[in-house]
Parts: structure tokens; C-alpha cells; sequence
């Protein structure tokens, strides 16, 4: 097991080094410049700009510099937009914003989700069933860009419980928000999986048989039911978690939280290079990393899986 | 021999009467809150507060309140003095002599000197410090700038001294009579020399930054707040009435709203597209709209890359009177904008607007002659590709124009709407047939809205070039009165129809009723948080 | 015991009730997916024919109503906007009928290139497992940990904005995780007994892959697969909500849903209301009948 997470930690190096890469290229093909404005920028500016953020350097030589900057001195260059801020100055104010909601939305979806999921699949075409499905099918329908202004609406200006927005260091008031809006289709995904997967569980002859043999209900879900059945659903978690991360666009546009999503969506539209590939390196080193530790459940709950 | 001009006349006479125009000009009997806070939304955040780096709105509302230049504006957008008292210029515009008041410090306690501001220009310039707005210093007209900012000169001989700690000099290429007003843009403040060379970068967190407006950073979140406390060694800070100002980012304009409405913050501006008579009905003293320095327009592509239709002026005329410019602006934005004849708006400073014909014609009228103009020319099946950046009100403004020209004369349109930087790169490249584009005055004079149209210049994105409308401009520079050769160049456009003037902007916004002293009438929508104060609720 | 190890041991047909009859009595038994699958036939009709319900077309711009929206530009019977106007004074019931087309056009191609792709990949990943399985499973997070924000973006830019790039770029990214998906399942499945007695009697791996890996998988497929359409869709609509939507006079439900949002409090609620509507209602019938699908094709679940 050891040799295998090894084994993977150390192909995640060239991965990461073929998203750089990858970027790299995406962006040269990219229409648009980091300083473009409506006015226009004079030709002899527009040059000492270039020539201060190396753009006036041929594709491979910028690509090596950077590489180098990011492997010796772990130093994600300086942002085009933010003249006085480097990439490293906003992830570290971005990231943990970020990670903070993104982890209790996390928490909120997979415990909420896999409690609702379950109990529908126990109690399959029961009152109960029907009314988790429809709970879940109608969070995750409704789409969060609509769910976030009524949340505010609701809770800000026609109850003034909550700040509308905001993060201030990530204080309870201003998480709470966030967190219903961004975790609700996920916790709704992953009802879905569980139910369907634990059904499949429950109707499984190994299950049946321990029902057969007169052992209690909740100690056949418990000790046999539950952990095969959350197989999918554990398969699920890894991109719902970096997806949860990336989802922060929405949330960060609406809640005002100052997360890397906002960073993100601005910079790709502002062609803010350096704090785009910045990002996406955060992001593919993060899915790296959540895909393994999924991999490595996924072992330790169905041991029948060999590496 | 010198002359004192007529506007720094006027701001010696200000300067008498202390207090009365430069601070918070609080009535008597009028009771103060106990909360002198001012809080405002912005939409997005500010790149930097960096006063030499500084590009957009948001970045340059927050440097107002941290900096102080050499002068600064008042309710009406007039000058007032601000770190300079007054100033002098020679017979034909070309040097000016800034005296800066004496009792002027940074946060540090340092007195700021006539050498900050050398520093300060000197560094815009400088091709080191990469600033896009170094055009900015040789739109000035200072000596030397264009060559420093080309890296054919050292910075050092830029065009302006400090002859003593309270006088400056600034040598000029050619007259400028509206210098002292480019002095109120935040690319010419002062900045601290000696805190910029010792935490270089950084000097702008808040544990570093020295300044000399009125107020000193204490927090910045970016994408989400910033803030800051009342400047105890700000010269008139004995007039200054809030305490502390803060900042919200907030990105989404209906997001925004209900977070005014639930009593967040004081200001919010702009209100969103559509909204405004709503809030005016309920909102009567919170909700205003005044006259600002923008135009929308239309440019139609006459260069290479555009379709030969448009390369005939009847057709350009034809398209820009088959615009119902009052359904955009009474209907659609319904945010207290005026229908624009002119490319300069009308609220621009000395600009008298020229009688333009078709203006005074009702829409029936246009449509009739647009039709006349179209038969005349006999173009069937034009198809024309109109460009604009991803925002909701072009979409819909888009939307209506294209009914109009398809309803009245047969055009069809492919509307194409691109995200702001793709859109950019495409209208620079001369990619459309028609694009959306919109101008702010750099300063309040019609030439920062006419000189764009003329010959060569890259905003000119339409490649418009007549030889009349440049010798108009170019004479306008020497001219005794300018502004008659600006009102001849309106004519030319009227006539030629390189752009289609749709409106002229209004600043439709909400402001907290117990905040008083914003200035209602300043077209450049720059406001000083020092002239506010709030008064007790009744 | 499975049908599908019955299937494979040549037993005859006749014997075995059939998969898909079984399936269809047993779906046809399910009121809700009934009900669903009717909606659906609803809406389709509705994508279909809605054009031709009303005199209005949808760029058309009812100049009355502009600027006085808010009184008059509501529902009407009588001037034939059934679902009231936009803002710009367009007939909102044709826009929804064409925003309701792209949508649905938008869901199920993306979803289909999602599921075709994103099956084999996994299910042949899974399977032949090793250096095979590494290589192409560190593609996924490869293509996965670029952002695909940035990705969409980028197509969008680029190849200029079309409904063809929507679907290549939405099917590009989502075929990922239902490749991780069928991975999973496939490596709990290829150890299962009737897929060791296959190979043991020689079966190709192809052969094992698309008689047994696959029919498998199906269930989870499906229940994905019905969760992916309606994804296509909010994923559509957050593309809108971005501004990199489809172009006008087009629309989509995202597109509408988001402009009905920005006008929620204006006095309008018909312009977020219909087709916040028919969003809602199609993405639940969806989902039901993925479940009822769920439930018809399981051969477990007697």
C-alpha cells in the first residue's frame, strides 16, 4: 500500500508538469490580452509591460522560468491585474476561504446525503422514500445562481438574520450562507447515490442471507449493508470535492466571500496569466491528491481490490 | 509677465473662506449622528491603490480618500485646492506654478513637499514601473514624457521641478489651459519616496502605507471589503467628519441591491438596469440620477475589415436616424440618461452642443429620411455583424436597435457578444461591421472625447479619418476659444456619422438620506468621503 | 442468480423471462415514471409545435409594451403573449419555446457523449487494470484537474460562440467522472464470480466488457445518466449565468431563468416563473424516470 501511494505521488509530478504545459499553450491561443483596456494602451506602454512581465520572451523560455520559479523557490510569478500582489499573496488570502466553506459543505453534503440516501433505501416506496426523493430531486434542481439571491432575500432582508455577504475572517454568520447554497446539489447527488447503490446492497444475497439468519435490521445495515454501498458514493466524493472548490464561482460572485473561484473567473476573463495558471496548478495538484485518497478508501473498504 | 488665472482666482477667494468649500460643510443647526461611518459597494475590486498604478473606477474612488493631489474637486466638479493652495501660468499655457500649502503631511507626520510629486510624476513615466497609465503623463502634455515613457530619456528630465518645498513647476509641449484639472486624476498624486524604496512592493499593506488624504488604509480583503480611519495628520482633518470609511465588493448589481436595501451600506452605484423608477417609488429620498462624462455610441467599421456598405456616409446617417434613441433611454435603461445627437455629452464643462438638425426632428421625421437616404443608396440584404461585451443592458439596447434596423429598413443583424477581453482584442482588430463602445472624459474638456475620432488614434476602432474633423481638432489646442471648433466638429460628425451617439450617461444611485455633502453635481462622479457627514435620524 | 450469466450459458431464451420485458412491465407498473415519461412527451411536444401556438415570433420586439412592462407586460390571453413579455418587450412564451429546445438539445447530446465515452473509457480502463488502467486514469486527472471553467471558456473564445462547441465542450469535461464511475464499478465487478468463470473458459476481453462488465454497469449508468441530463442543463445554465451562453435571439432556460432572476424584484415574477417552470418540471421527470429506469432494469430488484 505504501509503495503504491509512492508510486502515485511521484506520477503526479509529470501530470502536473503536463498541465503547466498544457496551459502554457491554451492561453497562447487564447484572444486577448492582460492589459487590454477600453482606451487602448499606446504602443511604447503596452511594450514596458510586456517587457516587465516577460511577455516580450519566446513561448519556451517563459514556460522554463516559470517552471524553475515554481520547482526552487516555490514563487508563482507576479499577477498581471494586481500590479502590486503576487499569485502566492492571492492564494494564501483566496485558498483558505475557499477551503474553509468548501469543507463544511463537504461535511454538510456527505453526512446529510448519505443519512437521506439511506434511510430512503431502507424504507423504499414508503412515505418517507418518496419524500427524500422529492427533497432531493428539488435541491438539486434548482439551480444555485437562483438559490443564492432568494437565500439572501429571505435571510438578510425580509428576516435580517444573516449578513448578505461578506466572509470577515470566517466568521460563523457569514458561513452559513455559503454553505446551504453551495452544498445542497451535492448533498441531493449524493442522496441519489446512496439510495440507488444501497438498494442494490440490500436486495444482494449476502445481505438477504444475514437477514435470513434473524440478525436485527440496523446491524445488517450497519455491518454489512452500509459499507459496500457507499462504494459509489465514496467514488463520487473526490470530484464532488474539487468540484465543490471550483464551484466557488458562484458562490463567490453572490456571497462576495473572497475565494479563489472569484479570483479565478476574473482572471480568466482578464487574461491574468500567471494568477490563472497558479490556480490551475492548486486545483490539479488538489484533484491528484483527492483522487488518490479515493483510491486508497475505495481499497480499504472493498479488500477484494488489488493495486 | 505672469497672469493669475481666472480659476485660481477663484480658488484664492475659496481658500479665504477655510473650511467653507475644502472639508464637510456641515449647516448650523443641524445635528450630527453619533455613527459618522460611510460605507459604499464597488462593483469589482480595485487592482491597486497604487495612485501611479491605478486603472478603473474602483481603485481610483479609494485613492481620493487616501491621497490628495495638488487639487481636487468640489460638489459642482469645480476646482478646489487641495495639497496646492493655487497656481500661476504664463501667457500661453505652457508653464505652471504650483504653490502647496505648508501645513500638507504624509500619515507619517512627514510634510509632503513639492519633491513627492517630482517623485511621483517622474515614476508614472518611468518605463520600470510599468504603469498602464503612463499615457496618462504625456496626455498631460509635460515635456519629455512621451520620450521617457519610449525609454529614449532618463526619467529625471521630465518637465517638472520643485523650486522650493512648496513650489512646483511644470513645463508643458504646448498649451494646456485644462492642466490644473488633469491634476485631480489619481496618476498625478503624490506618493512617499522613501516608504515605496524600503518596502517596494508591499508598501501598500496597511501595516506600511504612508499617505496624505484624509483617511489611511487599516484593512483590505480583496474581492471582499476594504477600509479605512480618519488621517489625524491630514491638514484639515479638524474638518473631516467621518470617521471611517469602508468598501464592499460585491459583484453581482441585484445581489448588491438587497443588500442596500437591507441597510448594509450607504451608497450603492450604479442601481441595476431597470430598476430605477421602482426604487425611485419606493425609495424617493435615497434614489438619484445625475448627468455624468460618458457617451455610448456605435462605431461603424470604415477600415479594411469592414463591409463596403458602411463606407458610404448615407448609410452610416441612415442607420444612426433609424435609432429611436428615446425607447432606449426612456424605456429601456429608464435610469434618467438623455438620448445623445452629440458625441460630447452636454454636461461636458464649456462645451456648448451644436444644433444638430435631425435632433430637433421628431422620430417620424428621422425614420422617414433614414428610409429616403436608404432607397437613395439602394442596398438590399445587409447584413451586419454588431459586436458587444457580455453585460446585460447592451444585450438588451442590442436587441432593440436590431428590431429597429431590420423593422425600418431591411438591415439584418447577427448579433455577436463577447466577453470583455475577447471583445476588446476583436474591435481593436477592426472584427465587426458594428460594435458597442463607450467613453468616460479623462478630464472635464470636450477634447478628451473628440480627439478620439481623429486620424490614426487606436480607439478610433471605425478607422474614421476626415481631414476637416482633424484640422478642427488640431487647431483647438491653440485656439483662444476651443470650443467653437468643437461645436464645427460635432457638425462634421453629424454629417459624416462615423459613430452612432445613442445616450449620454446618468449616475443612477442610492445614497443613504441621513448622509449629506455628496456631490450631485459632479459629472466626473468623483467624490471626497472628508466633505461628508451624516446628520441624526429625526 | 443473474439473467445475464443465464444469457451467457446459452440457456434458451424462453426459459428465462427476458431482461426487457421484465423491465417494461416493471416500469409501466411505476406511476411516478409514468407520469414522468408523460410530462416529458409534454415538453417535447411543446419544444416541438409551441411555434406555431401564437402570432408572435421570438425576436420580435411588441412595442407597446416597451417601458411599461411591469403593468402591462404580464400573461395576457387576449394579445396572445400567453407568458407575458421579456424586458425588452419580446413574447416570452415563444422564447420559452425556443430556450426550451437548446436546453433540451443541450442535455441530451452532452449527456450522450458523456455516457458513450465515458463508459468504454472506464469500463476498458477497469478491466484490463495494470499500466493500461494507471496510463489512462491518470489522463482523467490530467483532464480533470484543469479547471473547466477555463477550458469552456477558452472553446468558447476561440472556435467563437456556437451551439455545436456547447455540446462538444459540456461532453469533453463530463465524460470524466462517468469515467471514474464505471472505473469503480468495474473493478468490484471483473472480480465477480461469473466474470472469472468467463475468462476461465476463455471469453476475449472485448467480449467480457460488452456481455458482462457493461450490462452491469447499467444500473448505475442509468441513474447516472438521468442525473447527467439535467446536469447538462444546470451546467448550460451556469454557462448563461457566465455570459458565455448561447447567442441572441437565442435563448436557453439558463439564459431566461438568469434574466428572470436579475428582473425577480421589478414587479415581473412571469419572467423568472415560466421557465423557472418548465426547468423544474423537466429535470424532475427526469430524475423519476431515471429512477423508474433504475428500478425497471435491475435485475436484482424482485
Amino acid at each position: 500500500m505504501t509503495s503504491y501511494i509512492l508510486r502515485r505521488l511521484l506520477v503526479a509530478v509529470p501530470t502536473l508538469l503536463a498541465l503547466i504545459v498544457l496551459s502554457f499553450l491554451l492561453m497562447e491561443f487564447a484572444p486577448g490580452s492582460p492589459f487590454a483596456t477600453e482606451r487602448g494602451i499606446p504602443e511604447a506602454v503596452m511594450a514596458n509591460l510586456e517587457r516587465e512581465y516577460g511577455l516580450d520572451r519566446p513561448l519556451w523560455e517563459r514556460m522554463a522560468t516559470y517552471v524553475w520559479g515554481v520547482v526552487t523557490q516555490f514563487d508563482f510569478g507576479p499577477s498581471f491585474t494586481f500590479p502590486d500582489r503576487s499569485v502566492n499573496d492571492i492564494i494564501a488570502q483566496g485558498f483558505p476561504v475557499t477551503l474553509t466553506y468548501g469543507f463544511w459543505s463537504f461535511v454538510v453534503a456527505v453526512v446529510v446525503g448519505v443519512t437521506l440516501g439511506a434511510v430512503a433505501a431502507i424504507k423504499h416506496n414508503s412515505a418517507l422514500d418518496y419524500a427524500a426523493v422529492g427533497v432531493t430531486v428539488g435541491a438539486q434542481v434548482l439551480p444555485n445562481f437562483v438559490m443564492a439571491p432568494i437565500l439572501v432575500l429571505i435571510f438578510t432582508l425580509w428576516l435580517g438574520w444573516l449578513p448578505g455577504g461578506g466572509w470577515r475572517g470566517g466568521q460563523v454568520e457569514y458561513v452559513v450562507l455559503p454553505v446551504i447554497a453551495l452544498s445542497t446539489s451535492y448533498m441531493a447527488s449524493i442522496a441519489r447515490i446512496t439510495r440507488s447503490s444501497m438498494l442494490d446492497v440490500l436486495n444482494a444475497g449476502f445481505v438477504r442471507t444475514a437477514r435470513a439468519k434473524g440478525l436485527p435490521a440496523h446491524r445488517v445495515i450497519l455491518r454489512h449493508a452500509l459499507k459496500p454501498a457507499l462504494l459509489p458514493v465514496v467514488s463520487y466524493l473526490g470530484p464532488a470535492f474539487v468540484g465543490m472548490i471550483t464551484g466557488s464561482v458562484v458562490i463567490d460572485v453572490f456571497f462576495s466571500t473572497g475565494g479563489i473561484g472569484q479570483f479565478f473567473v476574473n482572471a480568466a476573463l482578464a487574461r491574468d496569466y500567471s494568477v490563472i495558471l497558479g490556480i490551475t496548478i492548486l486545483f490539479g495538484a488538489l484533484t491528484i491528491f483527492f483522487n488518490l485518497l479515493v483510491d486508497v478508501a475505495y481499497a480499504w473498504i472493498d479488500p477484494k481490490i488489488r493495486y | 509677465m505672469n497672469r493669475t488665472t481666472f480659476l485660481s482666482m477663484a480658488s484664492a477667494t475659496a481658500m479665504l473662506a477655510a473650511g467653507a468649500v475644502q472639508a464637510a460643510d456641515v449647516p448650523d443647526g443641524v445635528t450630527l449622528a453619533d455613527n459618522q461611518t460611510f460605507s459604499y459597494r464597488e462593483l469589482d475590486q480595485f487592482a491597486s491603490i497604487d495612485p501611479q498604478l491605478i486603472e478603473g473606477v474602483p481603485g481610483s474612488h479609494a485613492a481620493r480618500q487616501l491621497f490628495e493631489g495638488l487639487m481636487n474637486q468640489d460638489e459642482n466638479g469645480d476646482l478646489v485646492p487641495g495639497v496646492a493652495t493655487g497656481f500661476e501660468v504664463n501667457d500661453d499655457n505652457t508653464v505652471y506654478t504650483f504653490t502647496l500649502r505648508d501645513n500638507a503631511r504624509w500619515s507619517n507626520g512627514e510634510p509632503v513637499t513639492a519633491g513627492d510629486f517630482v517623485y511621483a510624476w517622474r515614476r508614472a513615466a518611468d518605463p520600470a514601473t510599468a504603469s498602464s497609465y503612463a499615457w496618462f503623463v504625456e496626455l498631460s502634455g509635460i515635456v519629455n514624457a512621451a520620450e521617457i515613457i519610449a525609454g529614449e530619456m532618463e526619467p529625471d528630465a521630465l518637465g517638472v521641478e520643485a523650486v522650493d518645498a512648496t513650489t512646483l513647476r511644470v513645463t508643458l509641449t504646448g498649451p494646456k489651459p485644462y492642466f490644473p484639472l488633469m491634476t485631480t486624476h489619481t496618476t498625478l498624486f503624490p506618493t512617499p519616496q522613501a516608504t515605496i524604496e524600503e518596502h517596494d512592493d508591499n508598501w501598500l499593506d496597511p501595516e506600511n502605507i504612508v499617505s496624505n488624504g484624509a483617511y489611511t488604509l487599516s484593512e483590505v480583503s480583496l474581492n471582499e471589503f476594504w477600509s479605512a480611519t480618519k488621517n489625524p495628520e491630514y491638514w484639515d482633518a479638524e474638518n473631516t467628519v467621518i470617521e471611517e470609511v469602508t468598501s464592499y465588493v460585491i459583484n453581482d448589481t441585484s445581489q448588491a441591491l438587497t443588500r442596500w436595501e437591507a441597510g448594509e451600506f450607504d451608497l450603492l452605484e450604479p442601481v441595476p438596469a431597470g430598476t430605477f423608477p421602482r426604487l425611485q417609488e419606493e425609495y424617493p429620498d435615497a434614489a438619484h440620477s445625475t448627468p455624468r462624462l460618458c457617451s455610448y455610441y456605435y462605431t461603424l467599421n470604415q477600415g479594411e475589415g469592414g463591409p463596403e456598405a458602411l463606407k458610404d456616409a448615407r448609410v452610416r446617417r441612415a442607420l444612426g436616424l433609424a435609432i429611436d434613441r428615446e425607447i432606449i433611454t426612456d424605456r429601456i435603461l429608464q435610469g434618467g440618461q438623455t438620448p445623445a445627437f452629440s458625441f460630447t455629452p452636454d454636461a461636458t464643462s464649456g462645451f456648448s452642443a451644436p444644433e444638430i438638425e435631425y435632433a430637433g426632428w421628431t422620430q417620424a421625421e428621422r425614420d422617414e429620411e433614414a428610409k429616403r437616404l436608404w432607397d437613395e443608396v439602394g442596398y438590399t440584404d445587409v447584413n451586419l455583424d454588431l459586436l458587444y461585451n457580455t453585460d446585460e443592458s447592451h444585450r438588451q439596447i442590442a436587441t432593440v436597435i436590431s428590431q429597429m434596423w431590420s423593422q425600418k429598413l431591411g438591415v439584418e443583424t447577427t448579433l455577436e457578444n463577447q466577453e470583455w477581453s475577447t471583445y476588446l482584442e476583436t474591435r481593436r482588430a477592426g472584427g465587426f461591421d458594428v460594435a458597442r463602445a463607450a467613453w468616460c472624459g479623462d478630464y472635464n474638456e470636450a477634447s478628451t472625447f473628440l480627439d478620439l475620432l481623429t486620424t490614426g488614434v487606436p480607439q478610433n476602432s471605425g478607422k474614421f479619418s476626415n481631414e476637416e474633423y482633424d484640422n478642427l481638432i488640431a487647431s483647438a489646442t491653440t485656439a483662444e476659444n476651443p470650443q467653437e471648433a468643437y461645436t464645427a466638429a460635432e457638425q462634421v460628425l453629424a454629417q459624416e456619422m462615423p459613430i452612432i451617439p445613442i445616450y449620454h450617461y446618468a449616475n443612477s444611485f442610492l445614497l443613504d438620506p441621513t448622509l449629506k455633502g455628496f456631490p450631485m453635481n459632479n459629472v466626473e462622479n468623483n467624490w471626497y468621503v472628508k466633505d461628508f457627514y451624516r446628520v441624526a435620524e429625526d | 442468480m443473474a439473467d445475464a450469466t443465464i444469457d451467457t450459458a446459452g440457456l434458451p431464451q424462453g426459459k428465462a423471462r427476458s431482461l426487457w420485458a421484465d423491465a417494461r412491465r416493471r416500469f409501466l407498473r411505476n406511476r411516478a415514471a409514468m407520469a414522468s415519461a408523460v410530462v416529458l412527451v409534454l415538453v417535447l411536444l411543446f419544444a416541438a409545435f409551441g411555434q406555431y401556438l401564437n402570432q408572435w415570433s421570438n425576436e420580435e420586439i411588441d412595442w407597446e409594451m416597451l417601458g411599461m412592462i411591469p403593468e402591462i407586460g404580464g400573461p395576457s390571453l387576449s394579445n396572445g403573449h400567453y407568458f407575458g413579455v421579456d424586458e425588452t418587450g419580446r413574447d416570452l412564451f415563444q422564447r420559452t419555446v425556443q430556450g426550451t429546445r437548446i436546453s433540451l438539445a443541450v442535455g441530451i447530446v452532452g449527456a450522450l457523449i458523456a455516457v458513450l465515452v465515458g463508459t468504454a473509457y472506464g469500463a476498458v480502463a477497469g478491466y484490463v487494470g495494470g499500466r493500461t488502467d494507471n496510463v489512462m486514469m491518470r489522463f482523467v486527472d490530467l483532464m480533470m484537474s484543469i479547471p473547466y471553467m477555463f477550458v469552456l471558456i477558452l472553446l468558447l473564445v476561440i472556435f467563437s460562440r456556437s451551439i455545436v462547441m456547447l455540446f462538444v465542450g459540456i461532453g469533453l469535461i463530463s465524460w470524466l467522472d462517468m469515467a471514474r464511475i464505471a472505473r469503480g464499478q468495474t473493478l468490484s465487478i471483473k472480480n465477480a464470480d461469473y466474470v472469472e468463470a468467463a475468462r476461465a473458459i476463455g471469453v476475449s476481453g472485448g467480449t467480457i466488457i460488452r456481455r458482462h462488465i457493461v450490462p452491469n454497469l447499467l444500473g448505475v449508468i442509468i441513474v447516472y445518466a438521468t442525473l447527467l441530463v439535467p446536469q447538462m442543463i444546470i451546467f448550460e445554465s451556469f454557462i448563461s449565468f457566465l455570459g458565455l451562453g448561447v447567442q441572441e435571439p437565442s435563448t436557453s432556460w439558463g439564459a431566461l431563468i438568469n434574466q428572470g432572476a436579475a428582473n425577480m424584484r421589478n414587479g415581473t415574477p412571469w419572467m423568472l416563473g415560466f421557465p423557472l417552470f418548465f426547468f423544474v418540471v423537466t429535470l424532475f421527470a427526469l430524475f423519476f424516470l431515471g429512477d423508474g429506469l433504475r428500478d425497471a432494469l435491475d435485475p436484482k430488484d424482485r
